[in-house]
């Protein structure tokens, strides 16, 4: 999936000529990571800015500055921290809400596992590199060719996404107290309008538009009749249930193949 | 309080999940059926929250003037356009069909 989102966020943040990177000699020359630092910086800044979106739907969901602040710190990772914010403001109970931001935000396992391999990091480093493993330093990072350029594009997209992330949701926090009634400047729906910009790019293909329609159905069916928060747990279980259907249905083709040969 | 729990708990959770990435030996999350799930797991919730927080006001179902917005930010995706224009849309959507009384 990472190189999924390696390809989305070099093609869609840094625009066309992305992709027509100076060829890097032997080792990453002076233009090569010229080259490594201006995508890097691409990314981290446009989605850097986007921390405003953040910080606005965080005060306008009632959460004070200081908590919206300490959300971009300490979890900064997107999806899960507009969960987390969408579910407590539908009045969900703190647990169920954190699993929601929880679950989506396992795919930075697999995005440091992809990164442990390239990155060679030293095990002091981990600890603070892991706060960084998220999908734009991921996409980063497996766009370059070799070790040096991977590590410099990690820690470029890092730093200033982090940097920025973290000041526009300080200005979005204190921008949406100032203004007031968030919902009249429209900013309600900026929630989610980033859950379907990070979506999009996903439904690539019949399973993942299956799992997304299943999960809508079960996500709004269920939202009437359960706690708030836990609807959303319901509609991941589309997930295993496409891959055990796909699963079955792939075992009888295989069957009747077999049955066939012989 | 509770807000603060909330914080801390997703807060630990993100950050060790992203850690046992970095730890784990190679190979250990690798299986297909992880890799599958791992993969189709963002897609089931980001459907579900979008649609949530589209068509929902509490515990109920409603169709206002953020449908709209998301009609715009769908288009502006379709679009090709960058990411925070694609928010800016549905925002500037919901806001114009807002004061038209919408």
């Amino acid at each position: 999936m990472a190189d999924d989102v390696a390809g989305r966020v070099a093609g869609r943040q840094t625009g066309p000529g992305a992709g027509q990177r100076p060829e890097p000699a032997a080792g990453p020359g002076h233009a090569a990571r010229g080259a490594v630092i201006r995508d890097a910086l691409g990314v981290g800044i446009a989605v850097g800015l986007s921390g405003f979106a953040f910080g606005v739907t965080a005060a306008g969901s009632g959460l004070s500055v200081a908590q919206a602040c300490v959300l971009s710190l300490l979890v900064f990772t997107g999806a899960s921290q507009f969960a987390l914010v969408g579910a407590l403001a539908a009045g969900g109970n703190p647990f169920t809400a954190a699993a929601g931001a929880f679950f989506l935000g396992t795919r930075n396992a697999f995005y440091g596992l992809r990164l442990s391999q390239l990155l060679a990091l030293p095990k002091a480093v981990k600890p603070f590199a892991a706060h960084w493993v998220i999908d734009e330093t991921t996409a980063v990072s497996l766009a370059q060719r070799d070790r040096s350029s991977a590590r410099l594009g990690f820690t470029v997209t890092g730093l200033s996404l982090y940097v920025l992330w973290n000041a526009t949701t300080l200005l979005g926090a204190l921008g949406a107290e100032a203004i007031g009634d968030t919902a009249a400047w429209g900013l309600d729906a900026a929630g989610p309008a980033v859950f379907l910009a990070l979506l999009a790019p996903m439904l690539k293909t019949a399973t993942e538009r299956a799992v997304a329609v299943l999960a809508l159905v079960l996500g709004l069916g269920f939202l009437p009749v359960l706690p708030a928060g836990v609807p959303v747990l319901v509609a991941a279980l589309a997930a295993p249930a496409v891959l055990y259907v796909k699963g079955r249905g792939e075992r009888a083709r295989s069957a009747t193949d077999e049955g066939r040969t012989r | 309080m509770n807000v603060w729990i909330a914080i801390a708990v997703t807060a630990a959770g993100c950050y060790l999940v992203k850690l046992a990435g970095l730890l784990v030996p190679a190979g250990a999350l690798e299986r297909p059926l992880v890799r599958r799930l791992s993969a189709l797991l963002p897609v089931a919730l980001l459907a579900a929250l979008t649609a949530q927080q589209t068509f929902s006001s509490g515990s109920a179902l409603v169709l206002d003037a953020r449908a709209a917005g998301l009609a715009a930010a769908g288009a502006a995706l379709l679009l090709r356009a960058p990411f925070l224009v694609v928010v800016a849309a549905a925002v500037a959507v919901t806001a114009g069909v807002r004061a038209l009384g919408g």
